[in-house]
């Protein structure tokens, strides 16, 4: 399990699930659960445009991140945020599979992008996957108070710094960011069960938003590395463990819940 | 790019038959259920529902049975989750779908792994997510077009019920509507509605059919019954149109057909940036969402 060609994969989950983990807790707090659900697929068609024009991987995945942000954003304007991510969603798929169709090499990258592939990541993607780590994390502790005091209570927010639209951007760049780097690994369908089974079970635990923020990304580490074993010694999917993992940490804090779950009703 | 459609030939093809009618069934029952989801604000449950039924599709391929079946069965399962939970917040209600639709799709990713290695059925991932509407098997016409029926009639049977219940919960039950009777029967019909659009555009496009067409007429349409016409006229136009595409598209790159639920989505979306168009112009936008309801 800790062998050599083990180590990229234990490297980049526990990379994906920190920023997993800490962008779910505002996922959660600001719910959107199905933006992040919503991007994630929406960057589907990005990998595949990328092995047609046999570009990185990642930067398709990027360009069709920030596509997806700009779409979601422009259609959700004066209408309600969930249709329009369902319609970017269902159109970047269809996009997806004309290019994978055409690209030739079908089935087994359609089921690699869309549940995610732990082996054979290579050290070029490592070193992509921390750069754009680092700067989703950096963005977010930068705007962390106005994203949080927002999401707890926008008329407050409205009132401290003013309203502004921009932050609702900045949130779906994070987003964006974070999609990029874990859609190789985890899968597009299921990054964001990593992003929303551990920070809606971390509410459960604490009521104070740092702390929260803090069991969030434990747990998201925690469901990554569990997956990851459970996958190397049953050789199943991993995204099979991923989805149920956080399902059932979604569940253990709905079983003991307390906390912020009460207050934020 | 010709564009020589040799009507004869194309209606003669057993498969495009199947798919006109498959397809039209589940635009018409999608048009009908979406109009009610997306005023319900249920896009998300809706589109969960049809990711999950993913997993029901390939259980299917793998117990060898009808893919309908599949479909429908975890549908109607992932709908009963979320309606016996039953959660007034709307907070909670995303945060739950979204789990649900995890687990389903981390149950479908094992799923889909068992078709292809237990059953060795290696396309059973393309066909159960995107669809593949001209190797419908005739046998499935039948079946497909009763359970429209069926979805159809509840729709029909809750509509009053299910439109004042959606505005206002409390106004519903003190005019003595059983409400979660009714969104019960509503979550049921989202359930059928949802596995015939995943079984001819696949499960993770269904939400096109049921939401777009929809969506577009809601923009328009200022009254629930003609939203729910223009919704399938919309749905009808966008599935046969794409069928009539996906077949025209044999010709332009040689040996090769384009996917049919690509065109589907595709003119789906077009007809919702229309829609949005025709809307904006002034004087014809319905009355703006108090905006009170959205927002953090």
């Amino acid at each position: 399990m800790f062998a050599a060609f083990m180590a990229h994969a234990w490297i980049v989950a526990t990379m994906v699930a920190i920023v997993a983990g800490a962008v779910g807790f505002f996922v959660v707090a600001r719910r959107a659960a199905f933006a992040a659900h919503a991007l994630p697929l929406g960057a589907f068609p990005g990998a595949a445009a990328a092995s047609l024009l046999g570009v990185s991987q990642l930067l398709g995945l990027a360009v069709f991140s920030v596509l997806g942000v700009v779409a979601i954003a422009r259609l959700q304007r004066g209408e309600r945020r969930e249709v329009a991510s369902a319609l970017w969603l269902a159109l970047s798929l269809a996009l997806g599979t004309l290019l994978l169709g055409f690209s030739g090499q079908y089935v087994q990258s359609i089921y690699g992008l869309l549940f995610g592939e732990v082996l054979g990541i290579s050290r070029g993607q490592l070193e992509g996957v921390a750069a754009l780590g680092v700067v989703a994390l950096s963005l977010l502790v930068l705007f962390a108070r106005p994203l949080l005091l927002e999401s707890l209570s926008g008329d407050l927010a409205a009132a401290a710094v003013g309203r502004s639209p921009r932050l609702e951007w900045v949130f779906l760049g994070i987003l964006a960011l974070s999609t990029a780097i874990a859609v190789p690994v985890v899968g597009a369908l299921l990054v964001f069960s990593l992003m929303v089974g551990p920070a809606s079970a971390a509410r459960a635990f604490t009521d104070r938003p740092w702390r929260s923020l803090a069991v969030s990304v434990a747990l998201a580490v925690g469901t990554a590395w569990a997956a990851i074993a459970l996958s190397y010694l049953s050789n199943w999917p991993v995204g099979f463990f991923v989805g149920v993992l956080s399902a059932a940490c979604y569940v253990a804090g709905r079983l003991c819940g307390r906390g912020i779950v009460a207050q934020a009703a | 790019m010709s564009l020589v459609l040799s009507v004869p030939g194309f209606l003669a093809s057993e498969p495009v038959r199947i798919a006109l009618a498959v397809g039209g069934g589940a635009a018409l029952v999608c048009a009908v259920v979406g109009c009610a989801t997306v005023m319900r604000r249920q896009s998300f449950a809706g589109h969960a529902l049809a990711d999950v039924s993913s997993a029901g599709g390939s259980a299917a391929y793998l117990l060898a049975v009808n893919p309908l079946f599949g479909f429908l069965g975890m549908a109607a399962a992932a709908a009963g989750v979320m309606e016996w939970a039953d959660i007034r917040e709307a907070r909670e209600r995303d945060l739950l779908t979204g789990v649900v639709l995890g687990a389903g799709l981390g149950l479908a990713a094992l799923l889909l792994y068992f078709d292809a290695t237990v059953r060795s059925v290696s396309g059973a991932a393309v066909t159960v997510l995107f669809g593949s509407m001209f190797t419908i098997p005739a046998s499935i016409v039948p079946l497909a077009l009763a359970v429209a029926a069926v979805a159809l009639a509840a729709s029909a049977i809750i509509h009053r019920p299910l439109l004042v219940s959606s505005l206002s919960a409390d106004l519903a039950r003190a005019q003595g509507v059983r409400v979660r009777a009714v969104a019960l029967t509503h979550a049921l019909a989202l359930a059928l509605a949802v596995s015939l659009s995943a079984m001819t555009v696949g499960a993770i496009l269904a939400t096109a059919l049921l939401i777009g067409p929809a969506a577009a007429a809601l923009r328009l349409a200022k009254r629930p019954v003609s939203a729910a016409v223009l919704a399938a006229l919309i749905g009808l136009g966008a599935t046969w149109g794409g069928i009539v595409l996906a077949y025209e598209s044999f010709y332009w790159t040689p040996g090769h057909g384009w996917p049919v639920s690509f065109f589907i989505v595709t003119l789906i979306f077009c007809a919702y940036l229309i829609a949005g168009w025709m809307a904006g112009r002034p004087g014809t936008r319905p009355a703006a969402h108090p905006s009170g309801c959205e927002g953090p």
